[in-house]
């Protein structure tokens, strides 16, 4: 599935998106997080910042209990600050 | 639907007249423009020198399709238009653009209103500000989600 990064997030980690292959056993977001999170120091450190870290699956709003399974897309991003 | 997701600078009379042309049954346009500004109220007396805004292509436009159909079940709009830009701006630049077109005033007015609220806390854009110290991305504020709220529709 393809990964995508934003604002602070995407500095952090240093790209702005990766493709991940996560196992069976990480079903939701949450999960994810965790698993992306032992990936390298860097993805570490970012999502250290677990309360400021917003998730969107297939671009859509989304928990970190929400379910991945089946996903193309999950973003990961800092709360909104548009307009 | 007209949501538009740019770098390019707009126009508000160009807009209001494409908008408006050859109806006769609009009564009133309510548009608000915002602005990039020198000072961040929350940040002490820091100038912002310039801004930069990413978003999430793609999102981005589902997201201000779905606010935009929102505003269209909850008032009578005749026509309504969300313009946001993305990339660097200076104080004084013109960054967002919600118009609403309606046959009365409150009607452009409260949903004019709401697209904004809701633009701020639902549309995935994040803002870094560049100032003499250095770059530093813009928190999200609570009074942004407080504003948001007061739109919830009663459960």
């Amino acid at each position: 599935m393809k990964i995508l990064y934003f604002a602070w997030l995407r500095t952090e980690i240093g790209m702005a998106e990766e493709t991940a292959s996560p196992p069976e056993t990480v079903t939701t977001a949450g999960a994810l997080i965790d698993w992306l999170a032992a990936l390298s120091p860097r993805h570490g450190t970012a999502f250290e910042k677990r309360n400021s870290i917003r998730v969107a699956i297939d671009q859509e709003f989304a928990e970190t209990d929400s379910v991945i399974t089946g996903a193309n897309e999950v973003a990961f991003f800092p709360p909104v600050t548009g307009g | 639907m007209a949501v538009r997701v740019q770098s390019e600078a707009f126009d508000l009379g160009v807009e209001t007249a494409r908008l408006t042309k050859g109806r006769h049954d609009v009564g009133a346009v309510a548009s608000f423009v915002g602005i990039a500004r020198e000072n961040n109220p929350d940040e002490g007396a820091e100038p912002v020198i310039a801004m930069t805004l990413e978003h999430y292509p793609g999102m981005t436009e589902r997201q201000l399709e779905a606010i935009e159909a929102e505003a269209r079940e909850r008032w009578p709009l005749l026509d309504c238009l969300i313009v946001h830009r993305y990339g660097r701006f200076e104080p004084g630049d013109p960054i967002v653009l919600v118009m609403t077109l309606s046959s009365h005033r409150q009607a452009a007015f409260d949903a004019c209103q709401f697209l904004m609220d809701w633009l701020k806390t639902k549309a995935p854009f994040w803002k870094q500000e560049e100032t003499a110290s250095g770059q530093r991305w813009v928190a999200a504020r609570k009074s942004d989600d407080a504003a948001a709220k007061k739109w919830s529709k009663p459960a």
